[in-house]
């Protein structure tokens, strides 16, 4: 198996916020994660990039044990995230941006940087290379060179997902990529996703916006009050007795409905 | 074992007026989310004013302290309308940023206004009694029965109003349903005005056993800092037994180790501390 | 930004005055006031890379500047080292004081970071004040000698000293530009932009922490070291937490986490409070304001502030662009 989570359990205080979750990604798929608001969505999200350390449980990917990794090793290893709200750097340029993106990747140190050694300097053309092609990827060719306070939210979702790209990522974690941008955008986020699956980098992410999901997702898995409540394909998902009653039960809206 | 006792006792002194800043400190800590640095110079400020009402205007120790109080309150409350609140969900650095500005003008106002001299403050309480086979003078008493008032009192109001109630929720960081309804700038302002007079009344009662100087509060809130540190950040409870806590160990330090370096076994301290748990002692939950 | 060519020529215009200053105005006062000016803002310098470019606010700064003054006053004085292997030795010292305190202080975050710095700033204070066998305690330090000779070139006359601790400056503000703008740089401008994210793009935080920390350490040393052997003496209080207030004011205004803030803060800081000599001691009273009314309208200071004004102009021009290039999509979505 590609990505795995075995049984992993977080416990804040006495309060489980994730509990005894497993489930199996095979590459170059994309799993949705949903959820009502509270469901532990974002802390399983937190686990797996290694910024809290799990209770209990064990994380597989590509045949090492993550578990125990700091969020830099599990980074290096290839996977990627964005977060809900992207803390970008509002007065650089789009470009300096996901330059930083391709630093894991580079060694260059202090020596490098006093005698700007050849090191460093290829380093760097490589790191502007590689946010080049992420910024393609996303096309977002036409900004290139605008800081960040000028593009549009739709425009930052997308850098974003350059920035974990430029990483060189083999699994991607998307915390509500689509969250805040209009119906077309959306389409236009969705249709990144699938490229980016198209291309064998694995995508997980957690989204509220059903009917994208429903069409975009090879998986989806549910969690409530932390427990994962259903795994399936989409049509699997949207007849689950289980699901509709914790979105009636939890949410004032049924996503699941409105199919 | 006399000596022990007289120690003891000296402790339990400077550790009240430690307490009484530690508790402002806390307090306002809840409202910043960062140590307030110019809690120091709200100190200083109440002892020059304390000293200035009984030696400009001749009024009674007592009353002398009230007006102090109350002056230094309303410092606390102008730097907050002034300063913090404009601040408000600022990144952390600034806030301190803005809490030494504070701190470095009010020092130099504080030169400015009354010197670099040291001040002796007189006491109607000056004379010595004798306690349990100690010998001991008044206003040190004094300073730890007051000390004990104003901790009361202090529970009192945070315990039975709403407000007090409120106060003490946003120390401890709690949010929710308990702070609904309540006026968020009302508990900002009060809780500065708290913290300012317990200062102010800290500073009154230890200067008679101390001098006056311009950089009187330094040392006094750098423990402060410590105290709340090892008491837990917005922690009442932890900011009364860390302030004790520390003025029996220095006092005993003092005696038993070595009076030069008494006031390097807070910072010590602090520094084990943080070394070992670098988010303090009782932190509660995981961020 | 000002475009490329005319930085670089205000850059050699402002390199020249200071070359030629000496030359042309040879007023002892004021070459006395610029040295200074040039030795603080070393120290500044190593200021801005924690606590500019990591974000981190530091108050040890002080104790690690007083550690290089007391390494070299010490080196020299008592145990009879040369002047310059004792200005490396105080350098080395310091650094590892730094990297020593980073291990453990960096472990902290936000205000118990600057608390537990605050701490280890006031236990070196306390530490010189008392410890009188070593450090002369309150008499503080005497008959620190100036630079020695190097070769032919000596360091007695006050203009030598003004171009050794100009020398020692643009060595720093060299070394600073090429870490700004290096992949190490941009990795320090990452962490403060947001620590969750540079976790997650790869970024060892503590490694680059303790390099900056170390840094940082470091030209407060040197900067420390040139302060005693210019001024010939040192007491306690170089290390006291009003003189890392100070620094920061110096940083404050000329622009925190911009390359040229800490020499035009120095600068104006140093020379207004010179220049009002009436205010010398209650400086603060106008600086005190200063610094809160920076924090509240000009979080950036002078130098970030005016990158600022170029930058909007910049925006403005890109918003332009921008809309032009709509009206002319939609025009041709059209036609």
């Amino acid at each position: 198996m590609f990505f795995s989570t075995e049984g992993i359990t977080k416990r804040f205080g006495g309060l489980a916020a994730v509990e005894d979750v497993s489930v199996s990604v095979e590459k170059g798929t994309i799993t949705a994660i949903i959820g009502p608001n509270g469901a532990g969505k974002s802390t399983f999200f937190n686990l797996i990039s290694g910024i809290h350390p799990l209770s209990s449980g064990k994380i597989l990917f590509k045949d090492h044990d993550i578990t125990k990794m700091p969020p830099q090793q599990i980074a290096r290893l290839g996977i990627g995230r964005t977060f809900q709200t992207t803390n970008l750097f509002e007065q650089s340029t789009v470009l300096d941006n996901v330059l930083i993106g391709h630093r894991l990747r580079t060694k260059s140190g202090i020596w490098d940087a006093i005698f700007r050694t050849k090191r460093e300097k290829e380093e760097e053309k490589r790191s502007y290379q590689k946010a080049l092609e992420a910024l393609e990827f996303v096309e977002m060719m036409h900004v290139v060179e605008h800081p960040v306070s000028l593009i549009s939210q739709e425009e930052k979702k997308r850098l974003a997902f350059a920035l974990a790209l430029a990483t060189d990522p083999e699994m991607v974690l998307l915390d509500e990529p689509a969250a805040g941008v209009n119906p077309d955008e959306t389409d236009g986020l969705a249709y990144l996703m699938r490229k980016m699956a198209d291309h064998g980098i694995t995508v997980c992410l957690i989204e509220h916006k059903m009917p994208m999901i429903m069409s975009l997702a090879d998986q989806i898995v549910v969690l409530n009050h932390g427990k994962k409540i259903a795994e399936g394909r989409p049509e699997e998902i949207r007849q689950n007795e289980a699901v509709i009653q914790a979105y009636l039960g939890g949410e004032a809206h049924a996503p699941v409905k409105q199919y | 074992m006399e000596l022990l006792f007289q120690q003891i006792f000296n402790g339990l002194t400077i550790g009240s007026v430690y307490t009484l800043v530690a508790l402002g400190l806390t307090l306002v800590f809840g409202i910043l989310h960062v140590p307030n640095f110019a809690h120091g110079a709200f100190y200083m400020v109440g002892a020059y004013i304390t000293l200035m009402m009984m030696v400009g205007f001749g009024f009674h120790y007592w009353i002398a302290i009230i007006a102090s109080i109350a002056v230094v309150a309303l410092l606390g409350v102008v730097t907050q309308q002034l300063i913090f609140k404009k601040l408000e969900g600022a990144d952390g650095m600034r806030m301190m940023v803005a809490a030494i500005g504070i701190l470095l003008f009010l020092e130099a106002f504080g030169q400015f206004m009354w010197g670099t001299e040291y001040y002796r403050m007189d006491t109607p309480y000056g004379s010595v009694v004798n306690l349990f086979g100690l010998t001991v003078t008044l206003q040190r008493l004094l300073i730890i029965v007051a000390a004990v008032i104003l901790m009361l009192a202090l529970h009192f109001f945070l315990t039975k109003t709403m407000i007090g109630a409120a106060i003490v929720a946003m120390a401890q960081n709690r949010e929710g349903a308990f702070l609904v309804g309540i006026n968020a700038n009302q508990v900002a302002w009060l809780t500065f005005a708290i913290a300012g007079g317990l200062a102010a009344a800290a500073a009154s009662l230890a200067s008679p056993i101390n001098l006056v100087f311009p950089t009187m509060g330094n040392l006094v809130i750098m423990k402060a800092f410590v105290i709340i540190i090892i008491g837990g950040m917005g922690s009442i409870p932890g900011a009364i037994l860390g302030g004790y806590l520390l003025g029996l160990t220095e006092s005993i330090g003092a005696t038993y180790i070595s009076s030069d370096y008494k006031d390097v076994i807070a910072f010590l301290l602090l520094v084990v501390i943080l070394t070992a748990k670098p988010t303090g002692l009782f932190t509660k939950g995981v961020q | 930004m000002l475009n490329v060519l005319s930085k670089r020529v205000l850059l050699i215009i402002v390199a020249l005055a200071a070359v030629l200053f000496p030359l042309v105005f040879p007023n002892m006062y004021v070459l006395q006031l610029l040295t200074l000016v040039f030795i603080w803002s070393i120290a500044v310098y190593g200021y801005n890379i924690i606590s500019g470019y990591v974000g981190y606010l530091s108050l040890a700064h002080a104790g690690f500047f007083a550690i290089g003054a007391y390494g070299l006053g010490l080196l020299t004085t008592k145990a009879g080292f040369s002047y310059w292997l004792s200005l490396l030795l105080a350098v080395l010292i310091t650094s590892i004081a730094g990297a020593l305190v980073g291990v453990i202080a960096l472990r902290t975050k936000s205000h118990f970071f600057a608390i537990y710095t605050m701490c280890v700033g006031v236990i070196v204070y306390l530490l010189i004040d008392k410890w009188d066998s070593l450090t002369g305690g309150v008499r503080g330090l005497i008959g620190i000698p100036a630079p020695g000779n190097l070769g032919p070139i000596t360091f007695d006359t006050l203009t030598s000293q003004y171009y050794l601790a100009l020398f020692f400056l643009t060595f720093t503000i060299f070394l600073c530009y090429r870490i700004v703008h290096s992949l190490l740089g941009r990795t320090f401008i990452a962490i403060r932009n947001s620590e969750e994210l540079a976790k997650t793009i790869g970024i060892s935080i503590m490694k680059n922490q303790l390099l900056a920390f170390t840094l940082s350490a470091l030209f407060a040393g040197l900067s420390g070291a040139l302060y005693a052997s210019f001024i010939r003496f040192i007491g306690p209080q170089i290390s006291a937490i009003t003189v890392t207030f100070e620094m920061l004011m110096y940083l404050l205004v000329g622009g925190i986490g911009t390359l040229a803030g800490p020499i035009v803060g120095t600068l104006i800081v140093i020379s207004l409070t010179q220049s009002l000599q009436f205010l010398e001691e209650y400086r603060m009273l106008i600086f005190g304001p200063v610094v809160v009314l920076l924090v509240l309208y000009y979080p950036r200071g002078i130098t970030g502030s005016i990158n600022g004004y170029f930058q909007k102009k910049k925006q403005q021009r890109v918003k332009v662009a921008n809309e032009e290039h709509d009206v002319k999509r939609k025009v041709g979505e059209a036609g």
